[in-house]
């Protein structure tokens, strides 16, 4: 008997770390529709979990419309039977929801955690007449009307928000500044190489590879300390101006999400930046982990919402 | 360059895209064919289809589908004297009559091979042309991109046709003030929204396409008594198609006017809002002038000149075309501007930028022309009297497959079920407006450059601390604005030219 017990002793604790293996399978919705950011985001993120068998299998659902609004309701109200759900989003859930795109807010549902990042960055031509930062910011201390900033995302949004901020840090008000709107980076990019903007203002994934190519100069980027992947490029903080700003993604699932199911999409998320399938994933994106989890993800995102509250303020936007 | 080809080369032969080529032609040429269906809606009913192409790839489809599209039109013009898009109207004035003499086969060849030549011949100047062009085009800036599309507009509703000038306009400025629902760049202010949720991202551009062009011809099908079917059964069981020789000498004859409509089509092309319908009826009138006094009575009547010279000058003026598109991202017609939005659907961003960056699309487009000419004449023209049979399929059978594929292809790209609904509205809405006689690629045209005209406007202003200097400080934007000028007053000018001919006569 005594091997007849040993064998259900193993079969049961077996089968208990069955129960106990995190997710096998995660559905994600998509807020726009194919192509773009998002869809990229979740897509990558599905094919690193599978490839490296951390899950078994994923899904993936567009919904487009009302500027991601129309996902984000949709989310609230199947919540009970989306479960296994899980939707990818970005810093505009904060903007559009100051902006009241949509009536939600991230605190309609349950944050998991943000995954990857962008830093902002301002660039200027090679041959501008701003050797640095420092030399940006004491021209446009003299005369805020002699530069022209532009981005490729509306007023008070994205590349604004990278501009307003690193200006106010540098102690110049970010109302002052004229900022010229393109619907794209890359439009953006051809009005500074054709001259009608003095700097540009935009993520640095982009930014990165138009500078090895010499194409443009970067002045400095909103992150903390300067980063790994490309050291030679200095920080606003240590030009002067303590200016942090990010553009995340990250995951959220449906309200009331029980607090056990929101642990293990968070391991499942953490597991995955160890394997070499997300390095490739990453990689190829030319994407930033930036990766927290949880209570520092929510503090994190009522931090920027503040900052952006501000920040809007500032340039007269009222909301 | 010579990289730059080369890569396109070998992006364009491998074993998928010549396949996609010659599912392209065929598909192309089916729906060009159909009454009333043309480039513009074949190419927008193929844009969900390829959606998860790579992007090469599904260039590649395009210009066959393109390519097809233009010569099913040329099909049906000669076949059945009905033009499916205006370019190929002018094939009917001498196509149809060839037909009408037992030559129908021998005017499907003519046309065949002047397509190839004019988009041979396109092609290789666009080779020359949109390099050179992209150079300038970086030093573009937003007060030129405004002047060139205010003047794309204009020219598209100053040459549309005579008695249309001013419902062109109106159909343009319709057109603009549909792209300003949604949010709005420079303040990021919702405008026209109602308060909807859906309308904040705007009106989806595919959707537009689908529901003016695709649904509401299809729809029109339904309420136009026509026989074309039948037209079609009787033109290809009494002639005798197959006999598709034509003598040495007739080849021969056709060579300079093939040469010359090919360069006039070009550069009619390149102008933004001048296109393929000019630069048929243009080329036509030039051949007329030139031609011999035997030939000149030959004219309307079933010449080989009159069908050679505008098959020639469409197909050339539609490579013409793609050079502000690829150079300035600015479609100068219709139908580029739906190559615009399928090229923005998938990821790329035509612009002076487009040659440096992404060089191996920007070469496979332009290699893809070459073999979707290529493929064009080696396989569509030996099949033309098996696919034109396609023309005998009931409009019961062909009416409800558009409404199936252009309700589906909409929905897979938003999947939000709403653009059905708007869809539906604006095809019945497009309904009445065919029926008022108010011409629809303007509003097309006027829909995808409504947003940068009035961003590009907004940014200037910006950019010059709000002072409209710009429109005579800098050369480009000034000299844009004289031709839009010109442009707007050529339909009065013409008119005062007759008039002062009358008065010298009498």
């Amino acid at each position: 008997m005594n091997k007849f017990t040993t064998f259900l002793f193993v079969l049961i604790c077996a089968s208990v770390s069955l129960f106990a293996q995190d997710i096998d399978s995660i559905h994600f919705l998509i807020p726009g529709g194919a192509g773009g950011g998002w869809d990229g985001t979740a897509r990558g993120t599905g094919e690193a979990l599978v490839g490296s068998g951390l899950i078994d299998s994923a899904s993936y659902e567009n919904m487009s419309g009302g500027g991601g609004g129309t996902a984000i309701g949709y989310l609230i109200r199947t919540g009970r039977r989306q479960q296994g759900t899980l939707m990818v989003n970005s810093t505009p859930i904060i903007t559009r929801s100051i902006t009241k795109v949509f009536p939600y807010s991230f605190e309609d549902l349950t944050p998991i955690a943000s995954t990857i990042g962008d830093y902002g960055t301002l660039v200027v031509h090679p041959d501008s007449k701003f050797s640095d930062f420092s030399d940006l910011i004491s021209s446009v201390k003299r005369d805020p009307s002699s530069v022209t900033i532009g981005g490729g995302s509306v007023f008070g949004d994205l590349d604004h928000l990278v501009a307003a901020t690193t200006f106010n840090a540098a102690g110049v008000s970010p109302k002052e500044i004229s900022y010229a709107a393109y619907d794209a980076g890359g439009k953006a990019l051809t009005g500074l190489l054709s001259g009608e903007i003095d700097v540009l203002a935009t993520g640095l994934g982009e930014a990165l590879e138009l500078s090895r190519n010499g194409q443009v100069r970067i002045l400095g980027i909103t992150a903390s300390e300067r980063l790994e992947d490309a050291p030679e490029i200095p920080t606003f903080k240590e030009q002067g101006a303590d200016a942090y700003f990010v553009n995340w993604r990250g995951f959220f699932g449906p309200p009331d999400l029980s607090s056990s199911k929101v642990r293990e999409y968070q391991n499942v998320l953490k597991e995955m930046y160890s394997t070499d399938e997300w390095e490739v994933v990453r990689k190829r994106n030319g994407w930033v982990n930036i990766y927290q989890p949880g209570a520092e993800f929510v503090a994190f995102l009522k931090e920027q919402e503040t900052e952006i509250r501000k920040l809007r303020s500032i340039l007269g936007l009222s909301d | 360059m010579v990289e730059g080809i080369l890569s396109g080369l070998q992006e364009a032969f491998t074993g998928l895209n010549i396949l996609m080529v010659i599912v392209g032609c065929f598909a192309g040429t089916f729906i060009g064919m159909l009454p009333g269906l043309g480039p513009i809606s074949a190419i927008a009913l193929m844009i969900p289809i390829t959606y998860g192409f790579p992007p090469a790839t599904a260039l590649i489809l395009m210009a066959g589908v393109y390519y097809g599209a233009v010569f099913g039109g040329s099909t049906s013009s000669i076949l059945i004297n009905a033009p499916g898009v205006s370019s190929t109207v002018a094939t009917t004035f001498d196509g149809y009559p060839m037909s009408q003499k037992g030559y129908a086969g021998r005017a499907l060849a003519i046309a065949a091979y002047c397509s190839f030549t004019g988009g041979t011949v396109g092609a290789v100047f666009l080779l020359i042309a949109a390099p050179l062009l992209a150079q300038l085009a970086l030093t573009f800036q937003s007060s030129d991109y405004f002047a060139l599309m205010l003047m794309g507009l204009t020219a598209i509703s100053a040459f549309t046709s005579k008695e249309t000038v001013f419902k062109s306009i109106l159909m343009a400025v319709f057109g603009i003030m549909l792209s300003t629902i949604g949010t709005d760049l420079a303040s990021g202010v919702q405008r026209f929204t109602f308060g909807s949720i859906h309308l904040v991202d705007g009106l989806s551009f595919i959707m537009i396409v689908m529901a003016i062009f695709a649904l509401s011809e299809s729809l029109l099908g339904i309420l136009r008594s026509d026989n074309s079917a039948k037209d079609a059964a009787d033109a290809i069981s009494t002639q005798k198609i197959s006999s598709l020789r034509l003598g040495k000498g007739t080849l021969k004859k056709l060579i300079p006017t093939m040469l010359r409509s090919s360069v006039l089509g070009f550069f009619v092309g390149v102008l933004p809002g001048a296109g393929a319908t000019i630069a048929s009826f243009l080329a036509y009138g030039v051949e007329q002038n030139l031609a011999s006094p035997e030939d000149k009575k030959e004219f309307g009547k079933g010449s080989p000149i009159g069908l050679a010279a505008p098959e020639t000058a469409n197909n050339a003026a539609s490579s013409g075309s793609f050079v502000p598109l690829l150079t300035l991202g600015i479609p100068g017609s219709g139908t580029t501007a739906v190559i615009l939005g399928a090229l923005i659907s998938y990821g790329i961003q035509p612009g002076p930028r487009l040659f440096v960056e992404q060089p191996a699309i920007f070469w496979s487009v332009i290699v893809s022309m070459y073999i979707g000419n290529l493929i064009l004449l080696v396989l569509n023209l030996p099949l033309i009297p098996f696919i034109s049979r396609l023309l005998m399929i009931k409009k019961e059978i062909l009416v409800p497959l558009i409404l199936f594929f252009s309700l589906i292809g909409v929905y897979l790209v938003s999947f939000n079920n709403v653009d059905i609904f708007f869809m539906v509205g604006l095809a019945i809405l497009a309904v009445f407006l065919n029926f008022a006689s108010f011409p629809l690629p303007p509003l097309i045209l006027g829909f995808i450059l409504g947003g940068p005209l009035e961003e590009n406007l907004r940014r200037a202003l910006i950019i010059n601390k709000g002072s409209f200097s710009f429109l005579w400080e800098r050369p480009i934007s000034l000299t844009l604005f004289i031709l839009t000028l010109f442009f707007l007053f050529l339909p009065f000018i013409r008119r005062l030219i007759a008039f002062l001919r009358q008065r010298v006569k009498n």
